[in-house]
């Protein structure tokens, strides 16, 4: 007989073992289902979570994919430790995107010390402006930020796909949704030569690293956590609630920006319909897979990013379905939960006793 | 590699050495391989259905001289530049991206392996290990027209568009020219949905079409819905890319449906030949890349009708774009008796008159 019983205090043993315990689980269970299907599970797991690092421009293609997960899952752990529920980050992407490829599409001509920057700039404050929506909702109205940061990338999806098949349309591009090709001074700049490794890939863990210092360091980022923690005391304190929650939607929503426009000015090149393959959903993940830290958030945009490699090597190599990246994501998810039971519970071992039992039902 | 050797291998110690080696399979002098990169799931029906009913008539036909590989559900952003690359870092020899939006990444790809010979579908940029082939899906639409001019009783039909790319364009205007020329009055009534696969979308701008007075639906987008609505509010439809048969055998006129694998068995034995060039294709029934379903849920005079409709497309007697066509606002845009020429109409963006509702 097992029996689970509240610690009364977090293990701090846990809070750290719990996701290195989910993952090997996640890896042993991945392997059983690729048994299943026929194939070797060593071979398979190889194949799925190590192959994809050791081919030619393996770590490059893993940084590419893993800088707007990060960048976006930092800005998602810092406002759901607040307690602000952003679901809308995608939304916030694509206005980034749209504000400063705009400026791209504008001035193609401009000087790139001026145009990058400038694209950059208008990026965050475009995803910050589409953040700023549900955060007046939120405080005027106190509208649910979930519902309505969804809601909005919808509306900035419809925008988008406006642009590009109205305005802004290529029109040396016979009528196909799509802008024409950023210029060469409008471009992330590559701060790996052949590799596509972009500037976002590096500025990345830098922004974590700042978000983890604010959050940890700062009266700011401890303002935060009592908001989100215990909303009452943060009240008795006198921390100005309503602040706090704009704060925290601008800084995600900020990211999100960021995110979107280094991702259309580098690796994508142009406003198309297609800009995102759902970063800002998927973010949503990294923030909880890392424990709703900043740093976390780093480790897990890059295996989250890495299970979409190996989703494509294991089509590649082993013909499996496209379905097992997101086989295996989930499962990750429900085994990061469920060992998260460990950190606030411990599993005793309790012996039946039997006289007791038998005294029990004599008396 | 079996079980046993396997074992061997691994108490030997040497995963971390050999395992990659045994992932690769050796390029020499194996099978020729083929990759493919794929939109959507391979699944049961729709445009990367028949791409893959493609490939796989291609491997049947070439045995163990090919071995070809897909990925599905690639999307179209830089991760599909990840992937194309990969298939040509493995070794593909030939690979064949079956969307539009694959299009810059093809290209980006193919700069870094000159050696590699790229087919994208439906573009229009090529280079010199690029080419770019694609249906004239218009020509089924005609042939769909012609069918629900004869058919339709309100005189209004409906048309689920995706994207307004030419492709579409040219569908819709097709389809309407198709039905003018049994039907001098009947009109054509669409809705956008800004996605080639949305069931939820299909079927709301179904209902919709349907609501305004629409009593056959045709649609350009991927999945079943808009026929299994049509179905329930007793409408008749067509299908599209697969015959859909199965979906709504009472409510399925015909389907275009798209025939890829003559292609691919063509392109493929042109590299095995090493005779493979760069080039534009653009088949339509004549090539055999496109073909109707079955003529069903009509009277036999309709049936013989579309057949004929169908014949005189495939021996150039009806060249389907002819003039004189206006547009929506009354301009003529070919003068009587001239053939639009297939530069204009890869890149059409207007609406014949008799279309009804603005593009964008």
């Amino acid at each position: 007989m097992f029996r689970i019983e509240p610690r009364g205090y977090p293990s701090r043993f846990w809070s750290l073992g719990s996701p290195i315990l989910a993952i090997a689980l996640t890896i042993l269970v991945t392997g059983v289902i690729f048994a299943a299907m026929g194939q070797e599970p060593l071979v398979a797991v190889y194949t799925f979570l190590i192959a994809p690092l050791l081919e030619h421009n393996g770590l490059a293609a893993l940084a590419i994919r893993a800088a707007p997960l990060i960048m976006i899952g930092v800005g998602l752990s810092l406002c759901y430790r607040t307690n602000v529920w952003n679901i809308g980050a995608e939304g916030q992407f694509t206005l980034g995107a749209i504000s400063g490829g705009g400026l791209a599409l504008t001035f193609p001509d401009a000087p790139a010390e001026l145009l990058f920057p400038g694209m950059l700039a208008l990026g965050v404050i475009g995803g910050m402006f589409w953040a700023a929506i549900p955060a007046w909702l939120r405080t005027r109205y106190n509208a649910n930020e979930i519902l309505t940061s969804l809601m909005l990338h919808y509306i900035a999806g419809l925008l988008l796909v406006y642009l590009v098949t109205g305005p802004w349309k290529d029109p040396h591009g016979f009528g196909f949704p799509q802008s024409a090709l950023f210029s060469s001074t409008a471009t992330t700049p590559i701060i790996v030569p052949g590799t596509g490794v972009h500037l976002g890939c590096a500025l990345a863990p830098l922004l974590a690293a700042i978000a983890w210092l604010v959050l940890n360091k700062s009266v700011l980022g401890f303002k935060l956590r009592v908001v989100g923690q215990a909303p009452r005391a943060a009240r008795f304190a006198g921390f100005n609630e309503d602040r706090l929650i704009w704060t925290a939607m601008l800084i995600s929503g900020g990211l999100a920006g960021l995110a979107g426009i280094l991702e259309v000015a580098g690796p994508v090149g142009q406003l198309t319909t297609t800009i995102s393959p759902g970063y800002g959903f998927s973010a949503v993940i990294v923030a909880f897979l890392g424990r709703l830290d900043p740093i976390g958030a780093v480790f897990a945009g890059l295996l989250l990013a890495l299970s979409y490699l190996g989703g494509d090597a294991a089509q590649i190599d082993l013909g499996l379905p496209n379905a097992v990246t997101g086989i295996f994501q989930g499962i990750l998810l429900f085994f990061l939960l469920g060992c998260d039971l460990l950190i606030r519970y411990r599993i005793k071992r309790v012996r039946p006793n039997p006289a007791v039992t038998l005294t029990g039902i004599a008396e | 590699m079996d079980r046993r050797q396997f074992h061997k291998i691994l108490g030997a110690g040497l995963i971390s050495a050999s395992l990659p080696s045994l992932l690769r399979p050796a390029f020499a002098d194996g099978p020729l391989q083929v990759g493919f990169v794929y939109l959507g799931p391979v699944g049961d029906f729709g445009w990367t259905y028949q791409h893959n009913v493609g490939c796989q008539q291609a491997q049947a036909h070439f045995g163990d001289k090919v071995k070809t590989t897909y990925v599905e559900n690639v999307p179209e952003s830089p991760d599909s530049e990840h992937v194309i690359a990969d298939l040509a870092a493995k070794g593909n020899k030939l690979i064949f991206t079956t969307s539009f939006g694959y299009m810059n990444y093809t290209l980006k790809v193919a700069k870094q392996y000159p050696d590699v010979f790229f087919e994208h579908c439906t573009g229009y940029m090529r280079d010199k290990n690029v080419s770019t082939y694609n249906i004239r899906f218009y020509e089924g639409r005609f042939v769909q027209g012609v069918i629900a001019g004869k058919l339709t009783k309100s005189g209004l039909v409906g048309y689920i568009g995706s994207i307004p790319v030419p492709e579409v364009v040219q569908g819709m205007n097709a389809f309407l020219l198709g039905m003018r020329s049994v039907n001098p009055t009947a009109k054509l009534k669409f809705i956008m949905i800004n996605s080639w696969y949305d069931p939820g979308k299909e079927g709301d701008a179904t209902k919709a079409l349907i609501d305004q007075g629409c009593d056959i639906i045709t649609q350009h987008t991927d999945s079943p819905t808009p026929l299994q609505t049509a179905k329930g509010r007793g409408v008749k439809a067509f299908g599209e890319a697969t015959d859909m048969t199965k979906f709504a055998p009472d409510t399925q006129l015909t389907a275009d449906v798209n025939d890829w694998g003559g292609y691919y068995i063509k392109r493929i034995q042109d590299v095995l030949d090493g005779k493979w060039a760069s080039t534009d294709t653009w088949g339509g029934f004549d090539s055999g890349m496109l073909s109707m379903a079955a003529f069903a849920n009509m009277p036999d005079d309709v049936k013989a009708l579309a057949g004929q409709a169908v014949a005189d497309i495939r021996s150039g007697k009806n060249k389907v774009f002819v003039g004189p066509l206006t547009d929506q606002s009354g301009k003529l845009q070919l003068p009587a008796g001239q053939v639009m020429d297939d530069g204009t109409l890869s890149g059409l963006q207007w609406l014949v008159e008799g279309v009804e509702g603005k593009l964008s």
